[in-house]
């Protein structure tokens, strides 16, 4: 095949093909150099080497027809040269096995066909899945955990991230430079988890996808456009998570989780960019390509037979409202057993708001508010607008007007989000209409 | 965003080592967390014509030519260049044939 773009004519759109094959390929790039030199911070510096190779000769030389092996290539080079240079093996040797010396030892004399060897496709799933494992590893707090996992796995920039978070460039470079530094001075192996600590390991991995996807959920505001990326890369390494690691239902649940959420995106918010709570969403606009998905992956993680943990409830709770033509028609008793059955594995205050909410639709408001009286005294609950605006709703509903209205204020001074806080001053006023 | 990579006839004539390297390259871009559905299409099917409201129905079957699309991908990506990328991934695999890659908006906002 030809080159598609000729050398001078268009460098721009050479350092844009850069970029997406960058992004498509760099996660499997900096897996495979980590298995060799067992260094997930020196694999991403070789990744970034052959990068900017690709960068100073692409927009001169064109296109190679292979872009992605080409940047693998440039990087395996590297990761030989490196290794011949000996400056990886004096510091590694000792932590190493035999068979992986050998291979290394093999990799320095023969090149890059016994480095193929070394590395070869079957592989590539189980580096991929060592470096999440690594990226997402309890040593790392979770912000750093968050802005290594989309620099390493999602191939994202330093300033991608630093925008995507709304925070500042370098707080974000300095987060990752810290992060691989604790990674190496913890000795932190490049491998998957033993059957003993697999099931916490694999919970960090999908707290860490689940943060970035509600990052990017939580966030309503028009100028914040960034923020459906975010969504887009937490799905993105959700499936990509899921094939890796077919045999874990939570997994599943979790990708069902996000693909149901996402399917309401479009309904979420109004013309000038307020929200919509979901039984007021117009259920035409959601995506019925991700419900499908969400429905499919819940089936994954049901198959598997295995008790649901928390993602898959979770994820079984947005299918029933995926399910309801309208919102009328929710199945409001089998959310309340969802929720009750999520209390008895995670029982925190939140989720036992939304099971009164569940119970006040199935049963009344009066049996749904004597579950949200109890949690008037619950300190984490103070600050939490939704605790009042919830109380407001209900008594609301049974005619306690005075009350209601009090609540909603309430809510409307806890509310941080400033649409939030508007919607609740109007259902405040509503009351004494 | 979403692109539809969509493959037409009259291309190389499909053959089971074909057949073999597309699951390969489908299960490539589902690992890849990139594909969202794919599908071939049948080559019976019904012509719809409509003008001023009057629908004309014809049946196929259609012969699989350079302006019919026999399969279709799609695929959601962070850009223009990621879907391009993908789809040279396809073509080189295929070797013979044409079709489009075009960006998907919508359901409707």
């Amino acid at each position: 095949m030809t080159d598609r773009v000729t050398p001078q004519a268009q460098p721009q759109a050479a350092h844009a093909t850069i970029e997406a094959v960058w992004r498509l390929e760099s996660a499997r790039i900096i897996a495979s150099l980590a298995r060799l030199v067992r260094d997930v911070a020196l694999a991403e510096d070789l990744a970034q080497d052959a990068l900017v190779a690709a960068l100073q000769e692409w927009p001169k030389a064109g296109i190679p027809s292979n872009p992605g092996g080409w940047l693998m290539l440039a990087a395996k080079h590297r990761a030989i040269d490196r290794l011949r240079r000996n400056d990886v093996l004096d510091d590694k040797l000792a932590q190493l096995g035999h068979q992986l010396r050998d291979q290394q030892l093999a990799a320095i004399a023969g090149g890059l066909a016994e480095f193929d060897a070394v590395i070869d496709n079957d592989g590539l799933s189980d580096d991929l899945l060592r470096l999440i494992f690594v990226a997402c590893h309890p040593v790392l707090p979770a912000d750093a955990s968050v802005a290594l996992t989309l620099r390493l796995l999602g191939g994202l920039t330093t300033t991608e991230i630093a925008r995507a978070f709304l925070v500042a460039e370098p707080t974000i470079a300095q987060r990752i430079v810290r992060a691989k530094r604790t990674l190496a001075d913890k000795q932190v192996p490049f491998e998957v988890p033993p059957p003993g600590e697999r099931d916490d390991r694999l919970a960090a991995v999908l707290r860490v996808v689940y943060l970035i996807f509600n990052e990017g959920y939580s966030a309503t505001a028009g100028e914040d456009w960034m923020r459906p990326a975010l969504c887009y890369e937490a799905l993105r390494l959700g499936r990509i998570l899921a094939e890796l690691a077919p045999a874990e239902p939570e997994v599943h649940g979790l990708v069902a989780l996000m693909e149901l959420h996402a399917s309401r995106t479009r309904a979420r918010t109004g013309p000038t960019g307020e929200p919509i709570p979901l039984l007021e969403q117009n259920r035409g606009r959601w995506d019925q390509l991700l419900i499908r998905r969400g429905y499919v992956a819940l089936l994954r993680a049901e198959r598997i037979g295995r008790p649901p943990g928390p993602y898959v409830l979770q994820a079984a709770i947005a299918a029933c409202h995926a399910q309801a033509r309208t919102a009328e028609q929710t199945d409001w008793e089998r959310i309340a057993r969802l929720y009750e059955l999520l209390g008895q594995l995670t029982p925190t205050p939140v989720v036992e708001l939304n099971r009164a909410v569940a119970v006040a639709m199935a049963f009344g408001p009066a049996t749904g508010l004597e579950i949200v009286d109890k949690l008037g005294g619950e300190p984490s609950l103070r600050d939490y607008h939704l605790l009042p605006s919830v109380r407001g709703d209900l008594l609301a509903k049974l005619g306690r007007s005075g009350e209601a209205q009090a609540e909603f204020q309430r809510a409307a001074a806890l509310a941080r989000n400033a649409r939030e806080r508007a919607l609740l001053l109007d259902r405040a006023d509503a009351c004494l209409a | 965003m979403r692109f539809l990579m969509t493959l037409n006839g009259g291309g190389r004539t499909p053959d089971e080592e074909l057949y073999a390297e597309m699951e390969r390259l489908v299960e490539k871009l589902s690992r890849a967390g990139v594909l969202l559905a794919t599908g071939g299409l049948g080559r019976k099917g019904t012509h719809v014509k409509a003008s001023g409201g009057k629908v004309t129905l014809t049946d196929g079957p259609y012969a699989e030519t350079k302006e019919t699309i026999v399969s279709f991908a799609l695929i959601e990506v962070r850009s223009k260049e990621e879907a391009i990328e993908l789809a040279r991934q396809f073509w080189q695999l295929v070797g013979d044939g044409e079709g489009d890659i075009r960006q998907v908006f919508g359901p409707a906002p």
